[in-house]
């Protein structure tokens, strides 16, 4: 019964958002505009790059409605159904309407094995092909919805505390983030367990910054174009045989660099006088 | 150049998340933020949660508490605290505390059983208790009054609570959840050393070279301890091992040089299999080699053994709620499926599993034991006989018996108990084992416990600096007031006994009572009380700083009898829980800072604080809630004669009280808390400590809260706090036990009794260290001086075979115990094993830390821990709900396969804090029958897809 509640429900949504979508250009752009002041926003395991879910996503809702609907989703509390993860943006929410997206704070992505949302979409913007590049298969730990990144300065393990709260709320506990013995120089005989995220493993399901103790969480996932860096392609680590693959996809067409020095021609440079 | 907002936003979040940006407060800003604290009022505290003892301060504003910090000037934790310490501000302000008494009534306003809760006001609350408990005396007397008491408990709370119970009640039934803790640790010690609490202390931590974990999940459970251990391996991780043994890998594990997981109860051979290596291999004991230190074991110690056919201390044949037994096989109040293990309590089968552990004490496989009920008697034996108990643990036998872990090769586990018993062993390497609940919630407690000092004693490797077999306890003041002031069935202040009669004599005399009020009759523990409850016996109970009826296992029983049966259940909480909400009547109580108090640590170390504000609503402490009740009961309701169960008489001593100066009417309260002595100990706030702090039992306070009589409560008019330390304090100076005067520990962080001229004892027994050992062996090293059963009959493994008594002053005891299965063990309908236990984030039954917002939302329900395997072949996901039944019921629970805990395929793990998966409908109240303390770690369960 829930379950055709729910769907009822969610088609509303997505014939909601459909038909503001519907309503011609000048309103469309207008609530692009206001997308493009959104947050940082996640999507579902498998989705596109941003700029190419944002294409292909047809905003039919079917990812929400599998995410929702799992049968034992009930919450030992009230009763009822647990709130899902996956919300289909509405107006006010800052996102593209009629996407797909999660709050981690609120309810976080809890990694379901057969990974119901990516399998529903029609459209491709969430694809299995991108869970299944290591197995072959589709895996849930391929997911890379976001990166978990740690603010030490409000992270009270990082004071000294033996929390370690998102450690052991991690679905890839010691893989995703594990811990970093340091000794406590003040107390003389404690030890410091800090936290520490590993971005080539760490799938953004957000249980940690759920799990977080602290007033707003000192842990949280930012998509990953916001919570990475990249090292220059031209330097491999010696120390580490694994590291030329890294720069394997180098273009030899962009090998040449250009700045301000070298942009102007040598005879260019070497006409010019020199003051004496 | 301006950053649009989207750039902005970009930079903002990488700016956080390179986390290197250190925030720089403007200077104006920050004097406003310390004028805001001006009127702050920072004080010490001890932590309200575990047994580790950290020491915290509180801030103060307001009459609210505002703030929290680790103190630094504490030697535990320097300034440290875990998760839950770190709430400590906030565990007393969830919205749902309770703040008025509520009785259950129907609408004329009179208690109705099948009535709702409604508010009342004390004095009505006070009026139905008397009522309640005068009826109980009458139908059973003192055994039909009972008191589920708590290692929670302050120390002068439970002491306020015994003295009324066993002084005025004169019933021995007051029993503390520390019961379900750390009552194979103190059996285990009372057999050993003859008296209670561990030699060492924590700075064995910083000293030793080995630690090595038995059943314990220091990194969750001591996580303040744990972060000294990790320190300790940090500082040098070649010389220092770290090596843990469970059923399951847990988050202890990751410090591990190596782990081993082994099948629940066979901790009892690994130990046994150390000690075989440690005695076969010695030149003694015909091998090649010097290990055992024969010029100590030959000075302080002797061998001893006890009855195994002891039972699993559980319901026996001819108990009420056992009859009658019908030919379907169900009997009384259990289904024929419960009695199936029920059964085992009376007789079994010696199993292939246990038969060569049995050998040497004359069983065979497929002999029937029969089973005579738990005995503390123990005799003297040889060294040959000892060694002859451990020939069985032979490496090949131990491996087979023991490994946990299907998949682990038979060879790795070999080489790891090998190793392990090396570490052990190596000359010159120091060795402090740590346990918890995995040794002590065990059908086989006490002799794990006991185990364990056999393989430090023989090495020399106890009650030394760095050296030590120690029992890390699960509770704030399990050691502090459930085992110092003694309130369990069995015990006094101080190590004293309720069957002893200079015990009680002496008890007497101090308590200004008459010779012959103490009951000498102490076996109602806390499973008997909700037995006897069941059985009709007990018919008015109140609970006191726990939640018996979430916490107790086979829950369904106790649950059902206190709702269904004629009887009155009180319970006294900070919050509703489980237990109010099967109770008659629910008292609204001061919770920790809104009360003076103490706790005593498991280091030894006591700590007191002062109250910091005032309680919500109209909380009182227990201590007031004792104090009050006590005023209802006079010398003619409580002193006259009593027959008990057992058909002894308790006499009548009203006459004697009225030779004391008591008359008929005398109440309890002018005799046991505002008498002469007492009342010397005035108020004078002028005065430190009691200047500047509130005190709503000696004063009163500006809540007016209306009392048991119907007045505003203006206080007792005498500093009743330091009356109840002194005097209880009293019974342990010059007795080993000495606690410092009460204002001392009001200026230091805590202090490791004996305290003796004013300085606190690190390594008891130890000449160096502890002045009582230096006075009984002058000149000497060491001096087990306990005093408990040191004078011993002797004979071999089968039994006694010459009763006189020999004494064996200044001795420890080694113990030969076998490995014994447990009485319940997966077989081909239910075949997987439970083991429940807490998790970092909540203490105990969750009723302070779901509160705090943040806690409950790291950890909001309990899950089942499952091995991904088990959770395939039986078609569920992580995450889906299954069933978790046994013979005695079943809960629901979400399935886990990757979390923090790790079971091997055949075990499932469930924490019991959530009462939501109230596990201990399903677990079985078997127990060691020495301790009495319930196996919470095992029983077999079928799970399957809900």
């Amino acid at each position: 019964m829930g379950h055709s509640g729910n769907r009822r429900k969610f088609l509303a949504t997505t014939v909601q958002s459909v038909g503001l979508t519907a309503l011609g250009g000048l309103l469309w752009s207008g609530y692009t505009d206001a997308v493009k002041a959104s947050p940082p926003v996640l999507r579902p395991p498998g989705a596109l790059k941003e700029e190419d879910f944002l294409k292909a996503c047809v905003k039919c809702g079917l990812c929400a409605e599998a995410c929702r609907n799992r049968e034992s989703n009930i919450d030992q509390e009230t009763g009822k159904p647990r709130k899902s993860t996956l919300k289909m943006a509405k107006g006010g929410d800052h996102r593209l309407i009629g996407t797909p997206y999660f709050i981690a704070r609120d309810v976080p992505c809890y990694m379901c094995e057969d990974i119901p949302c990516t399998a529903a979409c029609p459209s491709g913007a969430l694809d299995l092909a991108r869970l299944s590049e290591k197995k072959g298969e589709p895996d849930i730990n391929e997911a890379r919805m976001g990166l978990a990144v740690v603010h030490k300065e409000s992270c009270i393990a990082f004071w000294g505390l033996q929390c370690d709260a998102c450690y052991r709320a991690c679905p890839l506990l010691d893989e995703a983030i594990t811990l970093e013995y340091q000794k406590n120089d003040r107390t003389g005989k404690h030890a410091f367990l800090l936290p520490v995220v590993h971005s080539d493993v760490c799938t953004g399901c957000g249980l940690c910054e759920k799990a977080c103790v602290t007033e707003k969480a000192a842990i949280f996932v930012l998509p990953r174009e916001y919570a990475t860096g990249k090292a220059g392609d031209h330097y491999v680590k010696g120390w580490d045989e694994q590291d030329q693959r890294r720069v394997g996809n180098r273009k030899i067409e962009e090998i040449e660099t250009r700045d301000v020095r070298s942009s102007q021609a040598p005879a260019e440079y070497l006409n010019k006088e020199i003051e004496f | 150049m301006a950053l649009n907002r989207r750039e902005f936003l970009k930079s903002a979040a990488a700016a956080s998340a390179a986390s290197a940006v250190g925030i720089a407060v403007p200077s104006s800003l920050e004097a406003a933020a310390q004028d805001a604290q001006k009127d702050w009022r920072w004080d010490k505290a001890a932590c309200r949660f575990c047994g580790t003892g950290c020491g915290i301060m509180l801030a103060t504003k307001n009459g609210r508490i505002v703030a929290v910090k680790g103190d630094p000037a504490a030697p535990v934790n320097r300034g440290l605290n875990c998760i839950k310490g770190y709430f400590n501000a906030k565990i007393m302000y969830g919205a749902d505390r309770l703040k008025t008494p509520l009785l259950r009534m129907n609408d004329k306003g009179e208690f109705d059983k099948n009535g709702k809760f409604r508010p009342v006001s004390w004095k009505r609350a006070f009026d139905e208790m008397e009522k309640h408990a005068k009826k109980a005396l009458k139908e059973s007397g003192p055994e039909g009054v009972a008191v589920f008491a708590s290692g929670q408990y302050t120390i002068m709370e439970g002491y306020a609570a015994q003295k009324m119970m066993k002084g005025g009640f004169r019933s021995n039934a007051i029993d503390p959840n520390a019961r379900h803790c750390m009552a194979s640790a103190v059996v285990g010690f009372y057999q050993t050393f003859g008296m209670d609490e561990p030699s060492g202390c924590y700075d064995d931590i910083e000293i030793t070279d080995t630690i090595v974990t038995w059943g314990s999940n220091m990194a969750e459970m001591h996580p303040i301890l744990w972060s000294r251990v990790t320190d300790r391996k940090l500082s040098d991780p070649d010389r220092v091992k770290v090596v843990n043994l469970q059923t399951y890998t847990h988050r202890t594990c990751d410090l591990g040089d190596f782990n081993i997981i082994f099948r629940p109860q066979t901790d009892l051979a690994i130990w046994n299999y150390i000690a075989r290596e440690i005695v076969y291999r010695d030149k003694k004991g015909g091998g090649t080699e010097d290990i055992i230190d024969w010029d100590f074991v030959n000075k302080h110690m002797v061998f001893a053994t006890g009855p195994v056919n002891i039972g699993y201390g559980m319901r026996r044949k001819g108990e009420k709620s056992l009859t009658p037994v019908r030919p379907d096989g169900s009997a009384g109040k259990y289904s024929a499926k419960e009695m199936e293990t029920i059964n085992k309590e009376m007789s079994k089968k010696v199993s292939e599993l246990e038969a060569p552990a049995l050998k040497p004490y004359g069983y065979k496989e497929g002999d029937t034991m029969k089973h005579n009920p738990g005995t503390l008697k123990h005799w003297e034996i040889s060294f040959e006989e000892y060694k002859k108990s451990l020939e069985p643990y032979t490496l090949d036998y131990v491996a087979k018996l023991a490994k946990g872990d299907p998949n682990e090769s038979l060879e790795s586990f070999k080489k790891k108990l090998q190793d392990l018993a090396n570490l052990y062993i190596e000359k010159d390497r120091k060795v402090v084992s740590f346990w918890t609940m995995g040794m002590n919630q065990h059908t086989r407690g006490t002799w794990d416990n006991t185990l364990s000092y056999n393989v430090h004693f023989l090495l020399n490797k106890q009650a030394k600096p760095g050296n030590g077999a120690f029992s890390l306890t699960g509770q704030p003041s399990a050691c502090g007031t459930a085992r110092e002031v003694g309130t369990f069935c069995h015990r006094l202040p101080a190590d004293m006994m309720v069957k002893n009669p200079k015990h009680r004599a002496h008890v007497e005399k101090v308590w200004k009572i008459p010779a012959g009020t103490l009951n000498p009759v102490g076996n109602q523990h806390i499973m008997k009380i909700h037995r006897d409850i069941e059985d009709g016996v007990v018919k008015f109970a109140w609970v006191n700083v726990c939640n018996p009826y979430q916490d107790s296992a086979s829950a369904r029983h106790w649950i059902k009898a206190a709702r269904k049966m004629d009887n009155f259940i009180v319970t006294s909480d900070g919050y509703p829980g489980i237990s109010a909400m099967v109770s008659d009547l629910v008292l609204p109580s001061a919770m920790i800072y809104e009360k003076w108090g103490a706790y005593g640590n498991a280091e030894r170390r006591t700590q007191h604080w002062r109250q910091q504000v005032l309680p919500v609503g109209d909380a009182m402490s227990d201590t007031w809630q004792w104090v009050e009740f006590s005023k209802r009961f006079t010398v003619k309701d409580l002193w006259g004669e009593y027959t008990l169960r057992n058909g002894k008489k308790l006499p009548n001593v009203i006459e004697d009280a009225k030779k004391m100066g008591y008359s008929e009417d005398t109440t309890m309260y002018e005799i046991l808390f505002a008498n002469d002595r007492a009342k010397k100990y005035k108020i004078d706030l002028n005065k430190f400590p009691q200047k500047g702090f509130d005190n709503t039992e000696c004063l009163g306070d500006s809540r007016n809260v209306v009392g048991s009589d119907g007045k505003v409560f203006k206080g007792y008019g005498f500093m009743i706090h330091e009356y109840l330390w002194e005097e209880y304090a009293g019974f342990g100076r010059g007795h080993g036990h000495d606690l410092a005067p009460f204002e001392v520990y009001h200026k230091v962080r805590g202090l490791k009794w004996p305290v003796v001229d004013g300085k606190e004892t690190q390594w008891r027994y130890n000449v160096k260290y502890d002045p009582y050992a230096a006075k009984a062996n002058p000149g000497g090293d060491f001096a087990f001086y306990g005093p408990l059963a040191k004078a011993l009959p002797k004979g071999d493994l089968r039994g006694v075979k010459d009763k006189k008594k020999t004494p064996i002053p200044n001795k420890a005891k080694i113990f030969a115990r076998p490995y014994m299965d447990p009485p319940e063990m997966p077989d081909k309908e239910y075949d997987t094993w439970l083991c429940t236990g807490r998790v970092l984030e909540h203490w105990h039954s969750g009723t302070m830390t779901m509160r705090v917002p943040e806690l409950y939302r790291a950890v909001p329900e309990a899950l089942c821990y499952m091995h991904p395997d088990d959770a395939k072949k039986r078609g569920v996901k992580r995450g889906e709900l299954v069933w978790v039944e046994s013979r005695r019921g079943k809960v629901k629970a979400r399935v886990e396969t990757r979390g923090r805990n790790r079971p091997p395929q055949g075990l499932v793990f469930v924490p019991w804090f959530d009462e939501k998966v109230l596990i201990n409908k399903v677990t079985l109240d078997a127990t060691c029958p020495m301790s009495k303390q319930t196996d919470f770690k095992k029983c077999a369960v079928k799970i399957y897809k809900a």
